[in-house]
């Protein structure tokens, strides 16, 4: 972890050694829960993490001190990504595995790091590597969650899936599947929303690309029921010339950065 | 007004030029001094749009007029005679000077006529045969018909008068007038608007636009604005760099084709935010909508405010821009005012201010929550307790007030006395918060001595259930000292309340575990003694005054 000192430069202020595997990512949890980490690794686990405030001396040492919470291990398989829900829901966050696993927990007492629920388990049928949470806050979106794969294998299954938490059957539905994508998907990211009626989704494959999905009205029969998009691509690049790894938005989601294993950062307009 | 306003900014554009002239002189790093450079002409060529954009768009005068400012554009901006001309007249014999030429027609091109009569009559003086000829020449120059300067002649009679005079100027030169002295000729020509003698000139006239403004001068002096549409560019480079693009399309009228060029060619937002400000304020953009802007004028006054958001103390000036942005702006400021590093409590607080004063609750509650987060963690109870309260989080309260309770059970006093004292009426924002507060002024009143009220609030905080019941204990105990005291304190009344208390309270608890804690059954034996022998001497009190 590095921390950046008044005068801008960068400091490594804590540095430790934990998972029995290469760790894949790593992610904050929003600021109103305290300085919050979560990592997952190639040893089928996923941790949080807290900064402890140590002794002053530490402090003038300039190193800071972090606790491991708790361990989810649930998963059988390599946990490939997590992610914190956005935090209107709470503090909640979601891992997906190797083997196609998503998994959603939850803390219920926001101050006890401690105690996680696991509360969905959703099966994608695909080997996940990346999962977003749609940031949008509104109340007229529902919990949505994309997931994406790397799966080699022939079948031309859609490599990014689209979930939809259900109010009556309260459970994730897969709502949505980018037939479009079908090659190996390495990170999604959906933008922030500004008042936008539809959604904008990123996609790191072999190229970048961004979509548009546009809620249709959902069936009048079931209210509740899940909503349908109408997706669109906007954009397509292929600058990188090869597989590109992450894509990131801004805070706006007017900027989206790229990276490739042409070892280029690209920021895209 | 807007002209003035547009003044303004060039102005501004120019002392930055200045100072960064400055810098770029003073500096003896040749890294830094060619950045420096570098930025000098970047400001030149924001100025020298700028002041077009002016002159075609905010000014944009009449037929006359505006030729008369893109003239004085072309001497600003674009040839620097300056010191060529200096050369020319302090030498002795200026007329003999192997620039005079140059200068004569250089002022020509620009239209200073007056300039060139002058120094053509140095070279009538040193040149005596060529007197009739410069006479000629100098009274066709005297007589071109310049549009706009205050004359009050309308569009019609200005073209009848200038044909006149262009025809006049075609007479002397197939007369051969002028054959013996080439320069003149070819002074005559270009009076003429002849292209290829205009052409001839080009180490002179240096720039494109430069050319198309000579020309207008000499071949369309009444030119309508919208006839500056109608002329050929001549371009001598093949590829033309984006200032060329730029000035292209305002020569063009193509405002749009402006701002785009200018946003893709310029790093930084500033120039076409406020350019574009100023045009929409001259109404003279249409509206498009652009779904991610609302219009142009938005999209990038949002871009530019989005840009200083970045910087620790410009981020003050993002948040009026953004206040100007109708549509988007207070969405833009949410996100970004969440953003903003809180390293101290000022920064905090300011932050705050501007929050409230848009009524961003939402935001207030979330910057309170994470510096009240921030405080608890460095176990800084009393800063988290009033952060919790401005953001009116009664669940963090009552955590916050558990924890002061706690603290004060392990060591027997209290930390942030200051704040629980004075909390008012946002005591009543969590029921734990409000005993805190209550208890606190019970120790308060006991610390007076003004032990009969301490008494009634403390049998309050139990019998009102504002106390809860894991703290009973702890107030019964407190009691104790009120029990003991010389004089009777708790009415007969309180004491069978009190009583009553200690009795519910020990009610639950199991034989078990009354035994397995020592202390505790010592306090509560220690209480029931003290119970009974306050209720044994206050009834005898009560019982003498009634009877007396």
């Amino acid at each position: 972890v590095w921390d950046k000192s008044e005068n801008g430069d960068w400091h490594c202020t804590a540095s430790w050694k934990t998972h029995s595997g290469s760790v894949w990512r790593v992610t904050w949890a929003h600021p109103e829960f305290g300085q919050v980490l979560a990592s997952c690794s190639f040893d089928r686990t996923a941790a949080v993490w807290e900064e402890i405030v140590g002794e002053s001396n530490d402090k003038l040492r300039g190193q800071s001190h972090w606790v491991k919470r708790t361990t989810l291990v649930d998963s059988r398989t390599s946990v490939t990504d997590v992610k914190f829900a956005p935090k209107h829901m709470g503090l909640m966050l979601a891992t997906c595995s190797a083997d196609g696993v998503v998994r959603i927990y939850e803390a219920p007492d926001v101050m006890n790091l401690s105690q996680w629920s696991l509360q969905h388990e959703i099966s994608c049928k695909l080997s996940c590597s990346c999962i977003s949470w749609n940031p949008s806050s509104s109340r007229a979106h529902s919990p949505m969650i994309a997931v994406g794969s790397d799966d080699n294998s022939p079948n031309i299954l859609a490599k990014v899936q689209i979930y939809e938490y259900n109010e009556n059957t309260r459970k994730y539905a897969k709502a949505e599947a980018l037939m479009t994508v079908t090659d190996p998907v390495h990170d999604i990211a959906f933008a922030p929303n500004l008042g936008r009626s539809f959604h904008i989704l990123a996609v790191a494959t072999k190229d970048v690309r961004i979509f548009t999905l546009k809620p249709v009205r959902k069936e009048l029969s079931s209210s509740g029921g899940l909503t349908k998009f109408e997706i669109h691509i906007v954009a397509q690049f292929d600058n990188h010339n090869s597989q590109v790894w992450r894509v990131s938005w801004n805070i706006t989601g007017t900027v989206l950065a790229s990276s490739g294993d042409d070892g280029c950062v690209r920021l895209w307009k | 007004r807007l002209l003035q306003v547009s003044k303004n900014y060039r102005s501004v554009i120019r002392a930055c030029m200045e100072d960064m002239h400055q810098a770029a002189t003073s500096t003896r790093d040749p890294a830094l001094h060619s950045q420096y450079s570098t930025q000098v002409s970047i400001l030149s060529a924001m100025e020298l749009i700028w002041n077009l954009c002016e002159i075609l768009f905010v000014e944009a005068a009449g037929a006359g007029p505006l030729l008369l400012r893109l003239l004085d554009w072309v001497r600003l901006h674009v040839c620097d005679v300056d010191s060529m001309v200096r050369e020319v007249m302090s030498s002795e014999n200026p007329a003999k000077h192997e620039l005079f030429w140059n200068v004569v027609d250089i002022f020509v091109l620009q239209g200073r006529m007056d300039e060139a009569r002058h120094l053509l009559s140095k070279e009538a003086s040193a040149n005596p045969t060529s007197v009739n000829m410069y006479k000629i020449l100098d009274d066709l120059m005297k007589k071109m018909p310049v549009p706009g300067l205050g004359n009050t002649q309308t569009l019609t009679e200005m073209e009848l008068k200038w044909q006149h005079w262009h025809e006049e100027c075609q007479r002397y030169l197939q007369d051969g007038t002028f054959a013996s002295n080439s320069h003149m000729e070819s002074i005559c020509k270009i009076l003429l608007g002849d292209d290829d003698a205009i052409l001839e000139k080009k180490e002179l006239i240096t720039t494109w636009y430069h050319f198309l403004v000579t020309r207008l001068l000499y071949s369309h002096p009444t030119v309508k604005p919208m006839e500056l549409r109608m002329d050929l560019f001549l371009g001598r480079e093949s590829s033309p760099e984006s200032l060329d693009t730029i000035l292209m399309a305002a020569f063009e009228f193509e405002m749009h084709q402006v701002i785009k060029e200018c946003s893709i060619a310029l790093s930084n937002w500033w120039f076409v935010a406020h350019l574009t400000d100023l045009l929409d304020h001259c109404k003279l953009l249409q509206s498009h909508n652009l779904y991610f802007g609302s219009n142009m004028r938005e999209f990038l006054l949002l871009e530019y405010a989005s840009g200083l958001f970045s910087h620790h103390s410009l981020w003050q000036l993002g948040v009026d821009y953004f206040d100007h942005c109708p549509e988007y702006g207070r969405v833009y400021l949410e996100l970004h005012i969440e953003r903003i590093p809180l390293n101290t409590e000022q920064k905090a607080l300011k932050v705050l201010r501007i929050c409230e004063q848009r009524q961003m609750h939402e935001q207030v509650r979330s910057i309170c929550k994470i510096m009240a987060m921030k405080a608890l963690r460095n176990n800084r109870l009393g800063s988290a307790l009033s952060w919790s309260i401005r953001a009116k989080d009664a669940a963090f309260a009552t955590l916050i007030s558990d924890r002061f309770l706690k603290d004060y059970s392990e060591r027997g006093c209290f930390s942030d006395l200051d704040l629980i004292d004075n909390l008012g009426p946002s005591m009543l924002l969590s029921d734990r918060l409000t005993f805190l507060g209550k208890y606190r002024e019970f120790h308060r009143l006991y610390g007076e001595k003004r032990f009969s009220e301490a008494a009634k609030l403390l049998l309050l905080l139990m019998t009102a259930h504002i106390a809860p019941c894991s703290f009973w204990m702890t107030l019964l105990t407190d009691a104790l000292p009120l029990l003991e005291q010389k004089e009777v304190i708790f009415s007969a009344e309180q004491t069978y309340e009190l009583m009553r208390c200690l009795e519910d309270l020990t009610a639950g608890k199991s034989d078990k575990q009354k035994f397995q804690d020592d202390v505790e059954t010592m306090k509560v034996e220690m209480l029931r003694l003290a119970l009974a022998r306050n209720l044994a001497r206050v009834i005898v009190k009560e019982g003498t005054l009634e009877g007396s």
